[in-house]
């Protein structure tokens, strides 16, 4: 076994260089941010910089600070409400079955992989018919997309505990909002991390909503870092700090919280 | 065995979300084939009947044979390379080295970027400007002396797009890592020790042992990462704006819908992307829920 994995040491060389590979942009955009408008060239793009300097993040965070605002205003609502919503519809779906519900699941479902562009029309024409436009429309809309991804997460991991577990509380004479309030939701903190993460990053990460939903003062994070790199005014060294804030929040939240990313991610390819 | 309280109960709880699927999803959906079939053109709403009429006019225009076109590149580049790529390093990390967790964690991090300033860092990495001015990954391959590796990227005529894709691989293989890497460890370790007292190598044993028992993850990755690429959107804005050697179905869907006015025209555009996606997805859905009941 000891010479087996002797001989595999050599993996390290294509592993390393994969990783050379996946931290390349992320070099270049700490890099490019760090340094000072002075040394900032194309031309020595790759160089390490010359020391710590800020001026490509506050010139970055003067122009982009309202969006990021806009951006936690609008995610972090539609995050709690989303997952909450999943939660209980994955509660219902798994445990507490009606008559259809294997019906009405893969409806739900189906709702989490269609392209955007195909309801796009209909979903700007009907906020504005309701009069809930801007963040709070890109809010809502957050919300409801958000309901098939967050319900399969809730309904694989309920439907995974044991019958046995409500059986024995019916017994003892809890209702079905008994059951969820004190068996199931104590339970399901790990689910809600899970869950949270994903509609955070999602809704972080947005631009389609964000670009027809909002105007100029409303645009979230996305939106505006992108009409920044597309106008010629901004320097290419701004940009790069510019999107290093942009990444920073959902960054921080895979540094810290990856191991349920990953969960996350793999429930988004339905298995749960 | 419900009791009728709760029963009731459930189904007013789970309504407003059914509500909201069915309005939100469905009667969309409906609405926009809808204005699809209508010569509702400018921003006035107009649903006068027009037939197939705005589906014919695409199919004879080039723009949209370009967006096809260019789709079928970027899925090929796209989803061969991350699943080959995903599939390599699974099987890399597989091989209980240490500092697993960390490479691990390295492959994934770009899942947790969005598409747009994955775009902006992109952009400025597959920079095309030659001579003096030449920046960016061509730069790096002049200093590692590989100057034949140098190109023009996504300006690229007719190939621009699969430049994309490499952005796109960049962001998503670690994602396909992740389910490979999911998959061997559901494999039980009997069946590769059987194998290798058998005397199998290891090539042998992922080759005829592993990746048979791994085709379910395949086939998902292939459904998840074709049904992205049909979606692709933000990535191509944020490195190239609104080109056109560089268009695709869901770009041309937004400009001709809210720059361009064309109601119809948009809404045909967005239900033959939801057709393209519905052929991969609601089989995949099917299989997925009975593979599950049947467990």
């Amino acid at each position: 076994m000891n010479k087996l994995r002797l001989n595999k040491t050599w993996l390290y060389i294509p592993l390393i260089f994969m990783a050379i590979f996946y931290l390349l942009p992320m070099y270049v955009m700490l890099a490019t941010s760090f340094k000072s408008f002075a040394e900032v060239d194309l031309k020595t793009m790759w160089n390490l910089p010359m020391g710590i300097h800020f001026d490509n993040f506050v010139e970055a965070f003067s122009k982009l600070s309202p969006s990021l605002w806009n951006s936690f205003a609008m995610v972090i609502p539609a995050t709690l409400l989303s997952s909450a919503l999943g939660s209980l519809n994955g509660f219902i779906l798994a445990k507490w079955k009606f008559r259809g519900a294997d019906i009405i699941f893969p409806f739900i479902l189906f709702g989490m992989f269609i392209p955007y562009q195909s309801i796009l029309i209909p979903l700007v024409q009907f906020m504005n018919a309701i009069g809930v436009t801007g963040l709070p429309g890109l809010a809502l809309a957050h919300i409801i997309y958000g309901i098939p991804i967050t319900t399969l997460t809730f309904r694989n991991y309920y439907a995974s505990l044991p019958q046995e577990l409500l059986e024995a509380a019916k017994i003892d004479g809890a209702d079905m909002l008994g059951i969820y309030r004190y068996i199931l939701l104590p339970i399901s903190i790990p689910s809600f991390v899970v869950v949270l993460i994903w509609q955070f990053t999602s809704a972080w990460n947005d631009f389609l909503f964000a670009v027809v939903l909002t105007g100029n003062e409303q645009w979230p994070i996305t939106v505006a870092l992108n009409n920044m790199a597309g106008s010629q005014i901004v320097a290419w060294n701004v940009q790069m700090a510019g999107s290093l804030l942009a990444a920073l929040p959902t960054l921080l939240v895979y540094i810290f919280l990856g191991r349920y990313f990953l969960r996350g991610l793999l429930a988004g390819s339905l298995k749960g | 065995m419900l009791r009728d309280k709760d029963k009731y109960l459930s189904i007013l709880l789970i309504s407003p979300s059914i509500l909201a699927v069915l309005i939100f999803i469905y009667g969309f959906i409906a609405w926009s084939v809808r204005v699809s079939l209508s010569k509702w053109k400018g921003l006035n709403a107009d649903y006068t009947w027009n037939g197939l009429k705005n589906y014919l006019n695409l199919f004879s225009d080039p723009r949209f044979a370009v967006d096809v076109r260019n789709t079928l590149i970027f899925t090929g580049v796209f989803v061969i390379g991350s699943i080959l790529l995903g599939f390599l390093l699974a099987v890399m990390l597989d091989q209980g080295l240490k500092g697993e967790g960390f490479f691990r964690s390295l492959f994934l991090f770009p899942m947790a970027i969005s598409y747009i300033v994955t775009g902006v860092v992109w952009r400025w990495l597959m920079n095309p400007a030659t001579g003096s001015r030449t920046s960016g990954l061509n730069l790096l391959f002049s200093y590692l002396h590989l100057d034949f590796l140098q190109n023009a990227w996504h300006t690229t005529p007719y190939w621009g797009i699969a430049a994309i894709a490499l952005a796109a691989i960049w962001q998503m293989s670690g994602y396909t890592m992740a389910l490979y890497l999911a998959g061997l460890r559901s494999i039980p370790t009997e069946l590769r020790e059987a194998a290798q007292i058998d005397g199998a190598t290891e090539f042998q044993i992922y080759r005829y042992i592993m990746l048979p028992l791994l085709s379910p993850v395949t086939l998902s990755a292939l459904i998840i990462l074709g049904h992205m690429s049909l979606k692709v959107f933000d990535l191509i804005v944020a490195i190239a704006g609104k080109q056109l050697p560089l268009d695709v179905p869901a770009i041309y869907m937004w400009q001709t819908t809210f720059d361009g006015l064309f109601y119809g025209r948009g809404a045909a555009i967005g239900i033959l992307l939801l057709l393209s996606v519905a052929v991969l997805i609601i089989p995949y859905i099917r299989y997925t829920l009975k593979t599950e009941t049947e467990q």
